[in-house]
């Protein structure tokens, strides 16, 4: 039981963060619920291009790393490019797909 | 000054990917919405490179290196992207889903050392961020090696228990991870592989039928991952991107598996497409095969004509000759329209994205329900390259593993003519009785030439 204290203090120090975690798993499961079925390829490109904002953490990451810190340099650079491939290749590749819904005029 | 920018920066970003996700589920906003979420990204982006601060305070170093791995980044992810064939899409999306995971599994591994002192709680972040990340890349790594037929179906005795032991090893490991009171690179880096092992393992098994749900899965997967980084840097952008893609992607494979009338652990643990004995059983009789000439004469003098697509369509890129024959046949009189499985191809929609590749009307397009409402009224189905969702055995064989599925209905048109390279079995490797069925006429070859030499049939009539 001693570890209930902790963990609760702990939400409460990261009541802001458990607030959009909240908020933000309604909103997926709406934003998304009435979708038809010939959307669903590029939506589910679209929300994986959007995860690539992992990027912004890789960024942090070889951002703080000291500058004799080869090895932390080497992985954070290759973070960085993992990232930025979700990101640009994700978008990229929905834009593609989405191009060829444009409407034609008749 | 710096952290209002930001701040303001992470707002726009965060509500520029609820505003897109919301416009990507509209036919008519969806290109909009993924250039909105873009934009929102990329201000994101760069409000991190220039306005970041340290706890210290201090601006972030090395920002010329963060700069080099970004045009690095971009250059071979535009270049991927611009390249890949339209057939190839499904495999192309589980790639860049995978480099985000192992994106998200770097950061845990570069972080852990570093917030060790600051206990268990928040090492659990880190902890699972390191192995849902790293499942997500082994596992959309083996995808796109079974999407692209560089990789089998691999399967043994006892596959479900070994998985499962490993995951509770995997699962322990990981608890253990976040009580370290030191730094121990052999369990930070055992946990690392163990979870790469455990991603390979997870979907190796699974049946490239079921691709699509595993890859939404692997998705969604990696949209946690991110939001865990976002909760360790209390990055709000990152938080709020990661569940929303981690909460939609888990309600769109949710989605998935209902098309299929499955459940996610069925499809997970399932061996779907194992050959079981009684899948083929009831299955006989002989096949008719008709003739390209006489094909078209039947089309030609129909009234509704429908058209099924399959992988089989995608496989030989033939959109474009199925487009040219249904105005060829809209020229005669007749009415032509398409019936569109949900699962068709190898991710949901994938016939919708090639069919408007080819510039096929919109609201030609009929949906599983509609177009089986309208089968008895058929006068001739015509399906390309598809299998597994028009087999009866998904309705009237309790032993079949793909019983259940909702199928297209197509045994209830007049006259059904299936294109078919061979007589090969679909994706889930069983037999399909619609072929064997007195309605139903076979014009085997490649799909692209069968649907040229019908056109040519059909203009000469």
């Amino acid at each position: 039981m001693e570890f209930i204290q902790p963990t609760l203090d702990f939400l409460y120090q990261h009541r802001e963060a458990v607030f959009i975690i909240i908020l933000s798993i309604f909103l997926g499961v709406e934003v998304i619920a009435h979708v038809p079925s010939v959307l669903h390829t590029p939506l589910m490109s679209g929300a994986n291009a959007i995860h690539g904002v992992v990027i912004i953490g890789a960024i942090i990451v070889l951002g703080e790393a000291g500058p004799d810190n080869v090895p932390a340099q080497i992985l954070g650079f290759l973070a960085v490019v993992l990232g930025t491939l979700n990101v640009v290749g994700g978008f990229v590749v929905t834009n593609r797909m989405l191009e060829m819904f444009k409407k034609k005029k008749k | 000054m710096n952290e209002i920018i930001l701040w303001i920066s992470y707002l726009l970003g965060s509500v520029s990917f609820i505003v897109g996700l919301k416009m990507l589920s509209h036919p008519e906003s969806a290109r909009r919405g993924n250039l909105i979420a873009a934009a929102g990204m990329t201000l994101a982006i760069l409000a991190t490179l220039f306005f970041y601060r340290t706890p210290e305070g201090r601006p972030l170093h090395n920002i010329p290196l963060i700069l080099a791995a970004i045009a690095l980044g971009s250059a071979l992810g535009t270049w991927g992207a611009l390249r890949v064939k339209m057939t190839a899409m499904p495999q192309m999306v589980s790639l860049f889903n995978g480099m985000g995971g192992a994106c998200a599994a770097l950061i845990a591994v570069m972080e852990y050392e570093h917030y060790l002192v600051q206990g268990p709680l928040v090492l659990s972040t880190i902890s699972a961020g390191l192995i849902i990340g790293g499942i997500s890349f082994s596992g959309s790594v083996i995808a796109f090696l079974k999407l692209n037929d560089n990789l089998g179906d691999f399967r043994f005795k006892g596959q479900n228990i070994l998985n499962a032991l490993l995951l509770v090893v995997l699962l322990s490991l990981g608890v253990a991870l976040t009580f370290q009171t030191y730094y121990s690179p052999v369990l930070l880096f055992g946990v690392a592989a163990l979870t790469l092992l455990y991603g390979v393992l997870f979907v190796l098994p699974i049946g490239g039928a079921d691709m699509p749900v595993v890859i939404s899965l692997l998705n969604s997967f990696t949209g946690v991952a991110a939001a865990f980084g976002g909760f360790l840097y209390q990055n709000q952008v990152m938080l709020t991107g990661g569940i929303l893609v981690g909460s939609a992607g888990t309600i769109l494979t949710v989605l998935m598996c209902q098309a299929m009338n499955r459940s996610l652990m069925n499809v997970l643990i399932g061996n779907f497409g194992g050959g079981q004995a009684g899948a083929t059983a009831g299955v006989q009789g002989s096949i008719r095969e008709i003739q390209a000439s006489d094909a078209a004469v039947l089309l030609a003098y129909s009234k509704k004509v429908m058209i099924v697509p399959g992988y089989g369509l995608a496989v030989a890129q033939a959109q474009h000759t199925c487009h040219e024959l249904e105005k060829a046949l809209e020229d005669k009189g007749v009415e032509v329209k398409y019936a569109i499985h949900p699962v068709a191809g190898r991710m949901p929609g994938h016939m919708n994205v090639l069919l408007a590749e080819a510039d096929v009307p919109y609201p030609k397009l009929l949906e599983m329900e509609d177009a089986n409402a309208e089968m008895p009224a058929t006068d001739v189905v015509i399906v390309v390259g598809a299998n597994d969702v028009v087999n009866p055995a998904a309705k009237n064989n309790p032993a079949s593993p793909i019983y259940g599925m909702p199928i297209l209905e197509v045994e209830e048109a007049q006259n059904v003519i299936v294109m078919k390279r061979s007589m090969g079995k679909g994706y889930a490797g069983i037999e399909n009785e619609l072929f064997f069925s007195p309605k139903t006429r076979m014009l085997f070859g490649d799909a692209k030439d069968s649907l040229q030499k019908l056109l040519n049939e059909v203009k000469n009539l």
